[in-house]
């Protein structure tokens, strides 16, 4: 894909801890290309953050080392000198956190936290990064931004705090918008509204999108193309049509099955998948799901506690069973 | 801010008064005679009666209290003639009005005290912020253990040590001494240096460590990563968000050591002999100089409450949260 803006390949993210080093990606490749939105699902430690905190090289080398390629335009990032990463974070590519009261600082305004990056990348005055953030909060549907520009972000609510920080991401135009659980704090109604602001900026903008949830009805609403990621690797890939109606992997068929449906009758309990997330300091040998797999046996033999399987290119699953890929 | 620092005086000003009712019905109503320690070796039932009407102790005790608070603020008419306010009374050793010593001998404590606070938190956040800079380095480790040291250090001893090496030894100062500093600044200046160094050596070692761990906790947090999202550089992620965060708790501490601050001060006017109100306090309990005493109580007790006046209307400054509450 030559019209990729986010390019990564065979990217690996270590972290040393006092009990060993954890291998939180694992070989990870994919792209994002202009104005679409990946979404990336996966449970908690699957490695999707550490993957969003590495387009941004905003890991601590004392204690994680990062190593492949991530790309963005063209531009490699991983091992890039910190002065040029500075200029490409809130520039280029921007992040949006997921709990807004931590991710905000509570001791400036928050006209104050969207008028800086502007006026650190563009050379704005304080005056016009002063307007810029108030137009910015009226952009996200913040009412009356001229006057909640100077105000803390204790006095927003906890939608408004993240609409808040999406104009924060998104002052200085990037190119790609890195959002990590985005909604995750928010009550239903605001988060619809907020993954709806987020498709209509990205229309007006043209912005790619990595959308980081372990919601994968958060995908279904925003995404283009989803990856689903397993104890750091990539499980599966594909548009999100074809990802939830066609769900090639038994980890994503699990996945599926453990969400509650419209259709289902109330009181059918819901099939969880079953075991927990291997240990990142020890993982399986073989295909990392196995230990929680039901379809090992249809694979026959020791292959998928042995042999990993490679996710193809484009549409695919990392899995060892055949052609006859049904629940 | 108004409302909230008028809100803080008008507490601050419930508890002067309290302090002193407590301290003025202790020193006052406990002892069987106060006239007894002003009349001297050669006392008879008439003079003690006398100094009785004098000072007005032949009148109940709570009716003394507001006398003296009366005085305090209007001044008082004495029959040995008008005491003009603030009237704290007249000493019993030397039968001179109490404000006018305790205004001679303020000025010193207040400069040991301010000097020796701001060398202690600039020199001691000044170290903290350097060791959680260079974390895990050998800056680090030197710091830490060194903070050790410091920490088990006491006034008296550094005090005398200090005055041996830099006064007696390599005589690169003079003797330490009170100048007012609206005389001659440089020379109250030097004057207080040694003081302030040694005051200061006991907290520089607590407020290092603490800043250390609370920058180190501040840059792990949530809203300094967004920073660095937003391409901030490291500098500013340094100073502007994470120090801002480490620095609220640091005045927090600083309000709870102002306390251990004045009593520091004391020491430290007794190990160089300056004549300050830590003297004047037990120079007036050996003497049994009750107004004295009571005067430097309560103008000691004002000073602390208005120091922390001062720290929690910074707190405010620093952490936009605390207006509110």
């Amino acid at each position: 894909m030559d019209d990729a803006f986010l390019s990564v390949r065979d990217l690996h993210v270590r972290f040393r801890t006092e009990d060993g080093t954890v291998h939180a990606v694992d070989g990870l490749s994919f792209d994002v290309p202009r104005g679409r939105t990946l979404g990336i699902v996966g449970e908690s430690g699957s490695g999707k953050s550490a993957t969003g905190l590495a387009v941004l090289g905003l890991h601590d080398p004392r204690t994680t080392t990062v190593t492949g390629s991530v790309r963005l335009g063209g531009q490699e990032i991983t091992g890039a000198p910190e002065p040029v990463l500075e200029k490409l974070r809130g520039n280029t590519v921007a992040m949006v956190f997921q709990d807004s009261l931590t991710a905000l600082s509570p001791y400036h305004t928050v006209g104050h936290q969207i008028a800086e990056p502007f006026r650190k990348h563009t050379g704005a005055s304080r005056r016009e990064a002063r307007q810029r953030a108030v137009d910015m909060l009226g952009k996200v549907g913040i009412p009356h931004p001229a006057l909640r520009v100077d105000d803390y972000p204790h006095q927003f609510s906890g939608g408004m705090r993240q609409r808040a920080m999406i104009a924060m991401a998104l002052v200085c135009d990037p190119q790609l918008l890195i959002a990590d659980e985005p909604t995750t704090a928010l009550d239903v109604t605001v988060q619809a509204q907020i993954l709806d602001l987020l498709k209509d900026l990205q229309q007006q903008t043209g912005t790619a999108i990595v959308l980081i949830t372990h919601d994968l009805g958060v995908v279904a609403r925003t995404a283009d193309d989803v990856l689903v990621m397993y104890a750091g690797r990539a499980a599966e890939r594909g548009t999100v049509r074809d990802v939830l109606r066609t769900p090639r992997h038994p980890y994503t068929w699990g996945l599926l099955g453990s969400m509650p449906r419209l259709w289902t009758p109330v009181d059918q309990p819901l099939t969880p998948v079953p075991g927990a997330p291997p240990s990142l300091l020890t993982p399986p040998p073989g295909c990392p799901f196995h230990p929680r797999c039901a379809h090992t046996e249809r694979v026959g033999g020791d292959r998928c506690r042995t042999e990993r399987p490679e996710l193809p290119p484009g549409r695919g699953a990392a899995c060892h069973l055949g052609e006859e890929r049904t629940r | 801010m108004l409302r909230f620092l008028a809100r803080r005086l008008l507490g601050a000003l419930v508890i002067t008064v309290l302090i002193s009712a407590i301290t003025f019905f202790l020193f006052f109503a406990l002892p069987a005679e106060p006239a007894l320690m002003s009349c001297g070796k050669n006392c008879t039932p008439d003079a003690v009666a006398l100094i009785n009407k004098n000072l007005g102790l032949d009148q109940p005790v709570p009716v003394q209290y507001w006398h003296y608070m009366a005085g305090i603020v209007a001044g008082r008419d004495f029959t040995v003639g008008h005491c003009p306010a603030p009237c704290f009374g007249y000493s019993f050793s030397n039968q001179q009005p109490v404000w006018g010593t305790i205004v001679d001998r303020f000025p010193t404590t207040l400069s040991i005290a301010l000097g020796g606070a701001a060398v202690f938190l600039v020199v001691g956040t000044g170290l903290g912020l350097l060791a959680a800079a260079f974390r895990g380095t050998w800056i680090d480790k030197l710091f830490s253990s060194l903070s050790l040291v410091g920490n088990a250090l006491q006034i008296y001893f550094v005090g005398v040590v200090a005055l041996a090496v830099l006064v007696s030894g390599l005589h690169w100062m003079d003797n330490p001494a009170y100048h007012p500093i609206t005389e001659d600044p440089v020379k109250w200046f030097t004057g207080m240096l040694i003081p302030w160094l040694v005051l200061s050596i006991i907290f520089i070692a607590n407020y290092s460590r603490m800043t250390r761990s609370l920058m180190i906790e501040q840059l792990a947090e949530d809203h300094v990563r967004t920073a660095r999202a937003k391409g901030m550089g490291r500098r500013t992620v340094f100073f502007r968000y994470a120090f801002r965060g480490a620095l609220a708790p640091v005045v927090t501490l600083f309000g709870i050591d102002l306390g251990s601050l004045f009593g520091g001060a004391i020491i430290t006017e007794f190990t160089f002999s300056l004549h300050g109100l830590g003297r004047l306090a037990v120079s007036s309990v050996s003497e049994t100089d009750l107004p004295t005493l009571m005067g430097v109580m309560l103008v000691g007790c004002t000073a602390i409450v208005v120091a922390n006046i001062v720290v929690d209307a910074t707190y405010a400054l620093i952490d936009p949260r605390v207006r509110l509450a």
